[in-house]
């Protein structure tokens, strides 16, 4: 797993829009002074921390990355609706329960993905993942079908990241 | 019309925290205490940013980011020590 | 166009107050440990989506240049809220804190705590 980088003198590319966009944001201005600043740490700060970096998979298709992004921020607000209305509701009418699913994608990476996308949108917790990585343990707060959960989970949010990683 | 938005939305945060502040007092387990101390970290930035829309000042924005950021340190170095007794190992 | 402004942040503002609210509440009354982690991970996440947005959008009114610093705000609680919660349920799976009784699938979480694959 462990290769080369592609360029050696900009080693991590996302890494490094990612801190120009975060150094611009902070200081709320498009100002040049700034703009020349942030380039200098976005350019600087990957080639000082490029070795701490464990190998991980890459994104391979930025625009399904874009289209994935969306479709979770939809599901997070359809989501809260829901919770809320739940948590409004009486006690005795829910049932909650924990439920293992299978999990096909591997790598640290993509599975912690998935475990936060499944924290944040429907109405599950995911509470922990067996060490040979193959199953997530999730905590539902109203679980009425076991298996329409699990096939809602693995097509829904796991078949686009494998997409997107490839693996 | 937004000063009385303002006072209805920190009422609001403001007995959100109680509630917090009631669970903290009687979890049962730690566990409970910790997510209790979580939820009031972001409900003070919460209080924070209602703030600084009403006196229109854009200072408190650095406030609410280093709260943001302590707490989810905080929260996570409270959990590991539960976990491990042992924050760096 | 002041009066819309005023109305927009205000409707954001009141809505992320009822979302914040409801989370705590959640978290006062739900009955067990697993069940009150869902309302403040969820429910407080929407809530301060809305306050910062009714913030993003008055302070761009107000200043008269576009104000987006906010959004680092929420990108940072949208990536450390699951992050939370995750350390959370693993510790209370570690402590062994109380199931309630009704709740299906309790000899799961015997597995979980002990990271092993579910028995068949």
């Amino acid at each position: 797993m462990k290769e080369k980088p592609k360029f050696r003198l900009f080693p991590m590319p996302a890494h490094s829009l990612l801190l120009f966009v975060v150094w611009l944001l902070l200081n709320n201005t498009v100002a040049p002074g700034h703009i020349v600043l942030a380039t200098f740490f976005a350019l600087t700060i990957p080639l000082l921390t490029n070795r701490l970096q464990d190998p991980q998979p890459s994104f391979q298709k930025p625009w399904l990355c874009l289209k994935y992004v969306l479709r979770v921020i939809g599901d997070i607000i359809v989501a809260n609706f829901e919770v809320a209305l739940l948590v409004l509701g009486p006690n005795r009418k829910l049932t909650p329960g924990f439920v293992a699913i299978p999990i096909d994608i591997k790598h640290k990476f993509p599975i912690t993905i998935l475990a936060s996308t499944v924290s944040l949108t429907p109405g599950t917790v995911s509470a922990e993942v067996s060490s040979n990585e193959h199953w997530l343990y999730v905590h539902v707060l109203h679980l009425s079908d076991e298996e329409a959960l699990i096939s809602l989970i693995k097509q829904r949010y796991e078949a686009p990241l494998k997409e997107i990683f490839k693996c | 019309m937004l000063n009385g938005a303002i006072v209805i939305a920190s009422t609001l945060v403001c007995i959100s925290l109680l509630l917090n502040l009631w669970r903290l007092v009687k979890g049962p387990d730690l566990s409970d205490q910790i997510l209790a101390i979580d939820t009031m970290y972001i409900n003070s930035i919460a209080l924070i940013i209602l703030f600084g829309i009403s006196i229109g000042s854009a200072l408190y924005f650095e406030a609410a980011l280093l709260i943001a950021m302590l707490g989810f340190v905080s929260t996570t170095a409270m959990c590991k020590y539960l976990l491990r007794g042992d924050i760096i190992e | 166009m002041e009066f819309w402004i005023e109305l927009t942040v205000s409707i954001f503002l009141v809505t992320g107050a009822i979302f914040v609210f409801i989370g705590s509440l959640g978290l006062a009354k739900l009955p067990d440990f697993y069940t009150r982690l869902h309302a403040p991970t969820k429910a407080t996440t929407l809530g301060m989506g809305c306050l910062l947005i009714a913030s993003m959008v008055i302070v761009t009114y107000r200043q008269g240049y576009l104000s987006l610093h906010e959004l680092l705000i929420t990108l940072f609680l949208l990536i450390t809220a699951p992050v939370t919660a995750h350390m959370l349920a693993k510790t209370a799976l570690h402590h062994k804190v109380a199931i309630l009784d009704k709740s299906s699938g309790k000899s799961l979480s015997q597995q979980a705590r002990e990271r092993m694959t579910p028995k068949e």
